[in-house]
């Protein structure tokens, strides 16, 4: 794996066996994440784009879900190279919370409501770092400082319900990066959070991103964020990445017609002076997980959709330059503008 | 009354003034109200026949109650509610029944919302019969029939349970409910906060269409002030159950005149990378409804405020043709 690179995640495939089927949430999915940048995964609900997250952290409730196939190539902090998809549980619980770290959309359900948030930093200090308990304490208050939480020291006895959303996922990532780990998962960090507290958020994570120098997965549906806070971005529908670039491209010159369409759907402020009258919908549903549609899991709703081309295979990801990948056959006749609409 | 101020040339379906809601907080042996949380506290707006007016704020602003207690699917505590002129304030429920048909609600969940043991054709026939509308069952099928269509949905889905549907098609189940009994005034109440970006674009065009369609009134709610912008024609912003600012949808975005407003704005993450804007980024937490800070509600995070905003309360008042604010620095964000 190349020098500069954290993460490779090549061909990923996460099912799950249910009563009913297979429901194949994660597809072959590949993607890399280099040192110190942030990666953001957008989609939509039921595209994978948490499955892929857990697999990661190796976290996928089995069963009935297993990882079936793909690697997992991570550079630990003692610069071993490791294939996550293959460790042993007692390696994975060295590497969860001390090299990735991860926090959850709901800091309200992901924090122990029985102990201190002093106790529950500790504990990961505590376990990694091999410290007594009273300098885990004393490391937790100087985390709770670094994420700018008021009187670090008398929060240190508060329990979560004491605790405002905001400040929780501040105890989170407190909590995340105590062990200075050298990649955060942030899987929807701000998406139960008013706007004017999710803005303090977005600024804390860059914040710290600088100092410490962590990579970051971001892990979103909100596009506003991602322009926001990402170098690079990965779009996901139905299990399979459709896309991926650096972040001006996605948004400026979007190749894939799923993305096109998601940029399109968002009402925006900044042109609330010019706007349309209406929204530019994608019509149609999120497929059902169970049968996804032949070839191209997005044909139904795609207004390229050519009969006999994009429902026989399932398109291969390709490079259309710069490293910018699109998983369409037709992304080179839609951006001459040679693919009629239907 | 400055914000009730009527409107000489149009008329109000609904109008609210000094609205106050505060939910008690007992506590001791004799269950004595210890406490008040103010979760409305003197609001006073109306909304225009045939107008979306968005009412946007964070949680805990007290907006979701302020759309319950129009209904009266909460009381008001203080304050009067009137509905195309007539004070529904107090109407006893025989006589409520009557406002009831005129004005409907849109739920935000649409999977808590419908009734999992009742097909779609009973949910939507529901207030129809209810209502004692179009008589007989066969009148209602078609009226039925005639709904799911309106909504983009098939007719043919009238059998089926709630759970064979996605979230945008639960939506459009729980709005042609509303719709079933041909009310003038609704309260969409988030009604595209749990929905999926790309859907959420489908229903708020549905909302678009029907209101230029059947001509309804409806009052927005919502967190995300980039959809009320799209849809309102006026917004009102709510801050710990008051109205900070009002005004024309696009005069709020292209000029706020509140600090409030100004800063949610500023927080609103633009989709596109190239745009790197100076973050007015608020300080701390909204404070407790139970104990709001004295004067200006906002003042505690507000970075213009000054000795004054802690003790006068600062009145809603026009600072240019339809738009008002409540702050007293009048010399500042003009």
């Amino acid at each position: 794996m190349d020098d500069k690179r954290l993460v490779e995640v090549t061909d990923l495939k996460v099912h799950f066996f249910t009563d009913d089927g297979v429901v194949k949430a994660v597809d072959g999915v590949s993607f890399h994440i280099n040192k110190g940048e942030t990666l953001a995964v957008v989609g939509e609900s039921g595209s994978g784009k948490s499955v892929t997250s857990l697999a990661m952290m190796r976290l996928i409730p089995s069963p009935p879900g297993k990882i079936v196939g793909g690697r997992m190539l991570f550079r630990g902090k003692d610069g071993q190279l490791r294939d996550l998809a293959k460790e042993d549980e007692a390696t994975m619980r060295r590497i969860r919370g001390n090299d990735i770290a991860m926090i959850f959309q709901e800091p309200m359900t992901s924090l122990n409501p029985v102990y201190t948030v002093g106790d529950q930093i500790a504990e990961a200090i505590v376990l990694h770092q091999g410290k007594s308990k009273k300098e885990a304490l004393e490391q937790a208050a100087e985390m709770l400082d670094l994420v700018g939480i008021p009187e670090p020291k008398k929060r240190l006895s508060n329990y979560p319900h004491q605790m405002s959303g905001g400040m929780r996922q501040r105890v989170m990532i407190a909590m995340a990066l105590s062990c200075n780990p050298s990649l955060l998962i942030a899987d929807e960090p701000t998406t139960a959070l008013d706007v004017t507290i999710q803005a303090q958020i977005l600024e804390l994570m860059k914040k710290l991103q600088e100092e410490i120098g962590m990579s970051i997965l971001f892990i979103t549906h909100n596009l506003g964020v991602v322009a926001e806070m990402a170098d690079r971005v990965v779009v996901m529908y139905a299990g399979r990445a459709v896309e991926e670039a650096d972040v001006v491209p996605t948004f400026k010159k979007p190749l894939h017609p799923y993305t096109m369409g998601l940029l399109n759907s968002v009402p925006r402020l900044d042109l609330a002076a010019t706007h349309q009258q209406r929204l530019e919908a994608i019509p149609g549903n999120v497929p059902n997980p169970l049968s996804l549609p032949a070839g191209c899991a997005f044909h139904p709703r795609c207004k390229f959709f050519k009969p006999g081309l994009c429902d026989t295979e399932i398109p291969a990801l390709q490079d259309a330059g710069d490293g910018h990948m699109v998983r369409c056959v037709r992304w080179a006749e839609i951006q001459k503008g040679e693919a009629v609409s239907a | 009354m400055s914000v009730a101020a009527p409107d000489t040339t149009t008329t109000h379906l609904v109008e609210v003034t000094h609205l106050k809601k505060w939910f008690p907080i007992r506590g001791g042996i004799l269950s004595r109200v210890v406490a008040n949380v103010k979760a409305v506290n003197d609001v006073s707006f109306g909304v225009k026949k045939g107008e979306v007016l968005g009412l946007v704020g964070e949680s805990g602003s007290g907006k979701t109650t302020v759309g319950r207690t129009i209904l009266r699917l909460i009381e008001p505590t203080e304050g009067s509610i009137r509905f195309d002129g007539q004070d529904i304030t107090h109407l006893p429920k025989n006589q409520l029944r009557a406002y009831r048909r005129r004005m409907q609600i849109i739920f935000q969940d649409p999977f808590a919302s419908l009734n999992p043991r009742m097909t779609v054709g009973d949910i939507i026939a529901e207030p129809l019969v209810i209502h004692n509308l179009e008589g007989s069952a066969k009148a209602r099928n078609e009226r039925v029939a005639e709904l799911l269509d309106l909504v983009g949905l098939n007719a043919e889905h009238v059998r089926r349970y709630p759970h064979e549907f996605s979230g945008g098609q639960r939506q459009r189940i729980g709005i042609a409910r509303a719709l079933a009994v041909r009310p003038e005034f609704i309260v969409a109440d988030e009604p595209v906060s749990a929905l999926d970006v790309s859907i959420q674009a489908q229903v708020v065009n549905l909302l678009q269409d029907l209101k230029e369609q059947l001509g309804l009134t409806i009052l927005f709610i919502a967190h995300d002030l980039a959809v009320v912008e799209y849809i309102s024609d006026r917004v009102a912003v709510m801050y710990l159950g008051k109205i900070m600012e009002l005004a024309p949808s696009r005069d709020l975005y292209l000029n706020p005149r509140h600090p409030y407003t100004e800063a949610l704005l500023s927080a609103i993450p633009t989709p596109d990378p190239t745009v790197k804007r100076e973050r007015i980024v608020l300080q701390g937490d909204i404070p407790s409804p139970i104990n709001p800070p004295s004067g200006c509600v906002f003042r505690t995070r507000c970075r213009y405020a000054i000795a004054e905003c802690a003790t006068t309360v600062p009145e809603l008042k026009e600072v240019a043709p339809g738009h008002f604010k409540a702050c007293i620095r009048d010399d500042i964000l003009n």
